[in-house]
């Protein structure tokens, strides 16, 4: 028997659904994303140059930069203004390393509520984790096959 | 000089993501764990490094740079330790950035109350 | 056998509501019994802030028609979460017999619906029907912690923050004249970010069955209202009354009607409450005073978990249909 959301009306809807979806201003994202993004990735460059001027070598003021970063965001994420600045920036606020932060503390924040430990840390890395775990994984074929083949 | 090749090249990939974001059913999880895998494989075919030359924080802020730093570490451990190397060599060069969000993260759970 | 129920004895004689500040600051603001003042009521988790809404409306209810918990018989009430914590929690602080209804949105006319056969069928007399919904509480369960930047998508919904509950008995100024109640319909959507498609099919099935079994047509009531389709169902919702040979009548989504368009809600509000918040602060007092005489109420509920959604399966709907009809004068 043909279950009922296999049914020809039911294809014909999906695409009448798709149809009917309210236009996105895919342009005008792109640009607020494009402006969110570029100046954390600024304000990344400011600090890295400003922490090399006291003679620290590119990949520790690298690296400071990082944390400064990570820093910044678990503050304004605690604040609950970086929720804020997503809404605006879409990709410009979840892919530098500050989204990275906010997808930690947000969980910490929120199921702190159910304890600090089955709640807060256990849950903390329920959406950066996969990037965690591919990030590894990838490193470790990518890098394995570089290393050993070439 | 730095500081303009830094915004547009960082503003680009973010660009890229917002349209991927947009025209795709992909979520932003999605698109981390994408671009991590992406600037990992880059990192294994000596490209990303350049970026980093050039573009300085435009390369080195988004999170594909995890991927990057995580692959150079497995690929110095090897050259270091073999093998063994491959295990510890990831993870200990991204320890810092790891450490920071364990540690902000911890920290500002327990000192802030989510607005909603 | 697929019936409606046609009832003589069963009545609405008072409603409560109690939302948030959001909701307050919506085009309905002036009308709910409360608005609370921020989203964690003074409480220590959304969870405990969410049933707080929700034991309020129900004693609010109570005081304005002047009842004690003894006049009742039963409390129905359902919200969106995992077990029913905020209906089961709300219902611990009242001695009145209780069950959790889980229809997700669609749980207003489903609690009214079994509570008014209750009373039809001379089993009891005084029945509190209620549901709620969380924003927070809906996001921690469906979605994303509340402080992660996401950025919605234009089909998606704004889960409400809003407690409403009503009181059915055997007089009343409104009565509950029709009963339908929904199957679970399911065209195959996929999409959690467009739930009023998803539901929109179920909408529409309840509708042309209710219309069917009574051999009545959309224009026989002043005004059909659909819970919390939003803008993108209800297109949808019209696209299939269109195609069908069933007309069209005077359509509104609760959904619609709770935020202004300056709020940013995108596609209109959702939740348990809604249906509930805009049937008791601002369908019933219109019923009362005769402004409209006859309402189809249509709460549409996403029968879906977060778990049915990451393994990738559809989202069956449902939507249960209660006609509410002013008590004329003679």
């Amino acid at each position: 028997m043909l279950r009922e959301r296999e049914s020809p009306q039911a294809k014909r809807y999906a695409r009448l659904v798709e149809q009917e979806k309210p236009r996105v201003d895919v342009g005008g994202n792109v640009l607020k994303a494009f402006v969110v993004g570029g100046t954390i990735c600024l304000i990344g460059e400011v600090i890295k140059t400003y922490l090399m001027s006291f003679g620290l070598s590119g990949e520790v003021a690298g690296v400071w930069t990082s944390i400064a970063l990570v820093f910044l965001s678990a503050l304004l994420t605690g604040l609950g203004i970086y929720d804020e600045i997503a809404r605006f920036g879409g990709a410009g606020s979840a892919i530098p390393i500050t989204g990275f932060s906010n997808s930690v503390v947000a969980p910490a924040m929120e199921f702190r509520s159910e304890g600090a430990i089955l709640g807060l840390a256990a849950r903390m890395f329920v959406i950066a984790g996969p990037v965690i775990v591919y990030g590894l994984v990838s490193a470790t074929v990518f890098g394995l096959i570089r290393s050993v083949l070439f | 000089m730095n500081y303009l090749l830094a915004f547009l090249f960082g503003g680009l990939v973010c660009a890229a993501g917002q349209v991927v974001l947009d025209k795709s059913k992909l979520t932003q999880a999605d698109l981390m764990v994408i671009l991590v895998v992406v600037g990992s494989l880059l990192s294994a075919l000596g490209l990303y490094k350049p970026l980093v030359d050039t573009f300085g924080a435009g390369a080195s802020v988004p999170v594909s740079n995890f991927g990057h730093v995580l692959t150079q570490g497995v690929m110095e451990g090897y050259a270091k330790d073999g093998f063994f190397g491959v295990f510890a060599g990831g993870v200990t060069k991204a320890a810092a950035v790891l450490g920071a969000a364990i540690l902000f993260g911890f920290t500002a759970g327990l000192l802030f109350r989510p607005k909603g | 056998m697929n019936k409606t129920f046609t009832l003589k004895n069963v009545y609405v004689e008072e409603t409560a509501s109690v939302v948030g500040p959001t909701e307050g600051a919506g085009p309905l603001g002036d009308l709910y019994d409360v608005v609370i003042p921020d989203e964690i009521y003074g409480e220590s988790s959304w969870e405990k802030a969410e049933r707080k809404m929700l034991i309020e409306s129900i004693g609010l209810c109570m005081n304005k028609a002047g009842y004690e918990p003894a006049d009742f018989d039963m409390i129905l009430a359902g919200d969106l979460s995992g077990q029913l914590i905020s209906a089961n929690f709300a219902a611990r602080d009242l001695p009145i017999p209780f069950a959790g209804i889980y229809g997700a949105c669609s749980t207003f006319t489903l609690t009214v619906g079994m509570g008014a056969l209750l009373i039809e069928g001379g089993f009891m007399d005084r029945v509190i029907a209620g549901a709620s919904s969380h924003h927070e509480t809906a996001e921690k369960t469906f979605r994303f912690p509340t402080e992660l930047g996401v950025q919605r998508k234009a089909t998606a919904t704004w889960t409400m923050s809003g407690a409403a509950a009503v009181i059915l008995g055997r007089s009343g100024p409104v009565r509950v004249s029709e009963v339908t109640f929904g199957r679970v319909v399911d065209y195959g959507i996929k999409d959690a970010n467009n739930l009023g498609a998803a539901m929109a099919p179920a909408a529409f099935d309840t509708l042309e069955r209710h219309l069917k079994n009574l051999g009545k047509r959309p224009e026989d009531y002043d005004l059909i209202a659909t819970g919390d389709l939003g803008s993108v169902g209800q297109i949808m919702l019209k696209h299939l009354m269109g195609d069908s040979s069933m007309g069209s009548g005077n359509l509104t989504d609760c959904g619609l009607l709770v935020y202004d368009t300056r709020q940013d809600a995108h596609a209109g509000a959702s939740g348990c409450g809604a249906s509930a918040c805009v049937f008791s602060s601002h369908f019933f007092p219109l019923l009362k005073k005769g402004h409209i005489r006859r309402l189809l109420l249509l709460a549409t509920g996403a029968l879906f978990g977060l778990t049915t959604a990451q393994q990738k399966e559809s989202i069956p709907s449902t939507s249960h249909a209660i006609c509410f009809e002013r008590v004329e004068e003679s």
